[in-house]
């Protein structure tokens, strides 16, 4: 019962920040009639603002009900509460710390390495009284105030996904402080770089010579999954197995939840990557295609190598598969076409089914719920395969020269040296991180408590009284 | 008085609840237990991890009956329950020590 309150809670609230939307946006359009004439900023489109906000509001579902469903359904019944925890609590933490020093280290000023602090606790960001008027900041057609609640929703899922791989046996406390300080040290400066023109970010003169060029990254390849999936397996790691893995059954305790989770995690996508083209324009609806493609192959192509290698489809297969391929096409959003979305989504499927399962199996690591096997490792693909497909028919980003393999690009090297230097950001710091942490607070619960479950060791509830 | 455990197929309850009744008992306890003995289990596979699920999802049947009708009653039951399939359960008989009806306080055969 506890967790379908908790599921009602964040659907209200995502209906909550849709309702106030459509209110705001009747008022936005009579302000803009009267003042037309006065305006000397770039005025609110308010079709971008719309899309942007309403984008902003599906990524939040993401991660709760979406991740929390996803990922609570494939624990077991003593730990449900204890995941679902980490996914509510991470919206809570990781959106003060946006407000007070995420967004600035993210997107302020100009730097090659971190961001200014330009929109510390949200000045330059939140509306001020300016020449006698509240004057909004403005971010191309939209609100600053838009665009940061659109990036903050990424801040919060990106180590919302980490949590994939310490299921069943972190010590709370201690994710609460190492995700704190994982958001500001991999996190912000990643995002500067890759989106904020800094030395990853496509084009940029930071990054002409250490990024090669820079990547493209349309709504968070490398920032979000190559991120947080490769920080995930120095998680599985360092915290090391869950106390009986390898001899005792622990299957998913509700595969309902599962199933359930992956269509919100689909839906909520879109907003996910055709919200990161910042516009309600032509890149929005491409980038919106690719997805649904890239879902809907990778779906396909895990199922399918279920059905051959085993004989049955399953349904965590073809969920597995469509988060695979969603995965995979991030990076890729906006900058390829729909066809090769597909292309994209396959290849996710078929790879990271070996991944969760071959690779994982031989190497005998416990990453639980196979974030590093999806996230990881789609990520990467997906990074890389932009560099394959990606074409200036879809979005110009060089002045009309080539940019895919495809068309004879060759920003394929940008991509790579971007993969590259995520893997190595995100293995360094999280591994410092978990270090110090694990001699200072301690990584994982002692066994009593994991063997008795999360949800009662950390949280004092159950998720299940039937009785 | 005698004590009737019967541990049957899940889906059997509803027909040996009826055939029950024609034979004149008119209250039943039913637990969901699970079990085996010589049905064999199934093999689930989640992300490449298979497990053997031995246990199977059966239903338990406690009813209290007079120690003469005990015969006319386990062989309804039997009737109603099988299906000639291994896993179709089992029933165990015991000697009852005393019964007593919580409303009323009556004892043995009345309580029954």
């Amino acid at each position: 019962m506890r967790t379908l309150v908790r599921i009602g809670l964040a659907l209200w609230m995502a209906g909550w920040i849709l309702a106030v939307t459509a209110m705001a946006e009747v008022t936005e359009s009579e302000e803009l009639g009267a003042a037309a004439a006065e305006e000397v900023e770039p005025a609110i489109d308010t079709g971008d603002n719309a899309w942007m906000l309403t984008s902003s509001a599906l990524v939040l579902m993401m991660t709760a009900p979406g991740l929390a469903l996803f990922y609570g359904g494939l624990v077991r019944k003593k730990n449900v509460l204890g995941l679902m925890m980490q996914c509510v609590f991470l919206m809570g933490l990781m959106t003060i710390i946006w407000a007070l020093w995420g967004y600035t280290l993210s997107f302020g000023g100009d730097g090659a390495w971190i961001g200014s602090d330009e929109f510390l606790c949200m000045q330059n960001v939140q509306s001020q009284w300016k020449d006698g008027a509240p004057d909004v900041p403005m971010e191309g057609t939209i609100p600053r105030l838009t665009h940061m609640l659109f990036q903050g929703m990424f801040f919060i899922i990106t180590p919302a996904l980490i949590c994939g791989a310490f299921a069943e046996r972190m010590k709370f406390s201690t994710m609460v402080v190492f995700m704190i300080l994982w958001g500001t040290l991999v996190y912000c400066p990643l995002c500067h770089w890759v989106w904020d023109g800094g030395i990853l970010a496509f084009g940029s003169s930071s990054a002409s010579s250490i990024g090669r060029g820079g990547a493209l990254d349309f709504a968070g390849g490398t920032v979000v999954h190559i991120s947080s999936g490769v920080s995930a397996l120095i998680c599985a790691l360092l915290i090391g197995k869950r106390l009986g893995f390898g001899s005792e059954p622990m299957p998913p305790h509700n595969m309902t939840y599962t199933a359930i989770g992956a269509a919100m995690l689909w839906v909520g996508w879109f907003g996910f990557n055709a919200g990161s083209a910042l516009a309600a324009d032509g890149i929005a609806a491409s980038a919106f295609a690719v997805t649904h493609f890239g879902a809907a192959a990778g779906a396909l192509a895990w199922a399918a190598m279920e059905w051959i290698k085993r004989g049955k489809p399953s349904v965590l297969g073809a969920c597995s598969g469509l988060v695979a391929g969603l995965v995979c096409v991030t990076p890729a959003a906006g900058f390829v076409q729909p066809m090769s979305g597909i292309i994209m989504g396959l290849a996710a499927g078929v790879v990271c089914f070996f991944a969760c399962t071959t690779i994982k199996n031989k190497f005998g690591y416990d990453d639980s719920l196979d974030a590093f096997g999806v996230h990881g490792m789609g990520g990467t693909l997906g990074a890389v395969l932009t560099g394959v497909f990606a074409t200036r028919a879809v979005s110009d980003m060089a002045d009309g020269a080539p940019l895919g393999l495809i068309e004879g690009g060759t920003i394929i090297t940008g991509q790579i040296a971007a993969v590259a230097i995520t893997w190595v950001l995100a293995v360094v710091v999280t591994f410092i991180l978990l270090k110090v942490l694990d001699v200072t607070m301690g990584l994982r619960v002692p066994e009593s408590e994991e063997i008795e479950g999360l949800d009662l060791s950390q949280h004092g509830e159950e998720g299940y009284i039937f009785i | 008085m005698q004590k009737i455990e019967a541990i049957i197929r899940d889906f059997k309850i509803e027909v040996v609840k009826d055939a029950l009744a024609t034979q004149g008992v008119r209250g039943l306890t039913v637990t969901e237990v699970r079990g085996f003995g010589r049905q064999k289990g199934h093999t689930e596979t989640y992300r490449g991890a298979e497990y053997e699920v031995e246990f199977m999802p059966k239903i338990k049947i406690e009813i209290v009956v007079p120690a003469e009708r005990t015969q006319a009653i386990v062989d309804t039951i039997i009737q109603a329950a099988k299906t000639g399939q291994t896993g179709d359960g089992k029933i165990f008989v015991s000697d009852l020590a005393e019964a007593i009806r919580i409303r009323t306080g009556e004892t043995g055969k009345d309580a029954i």
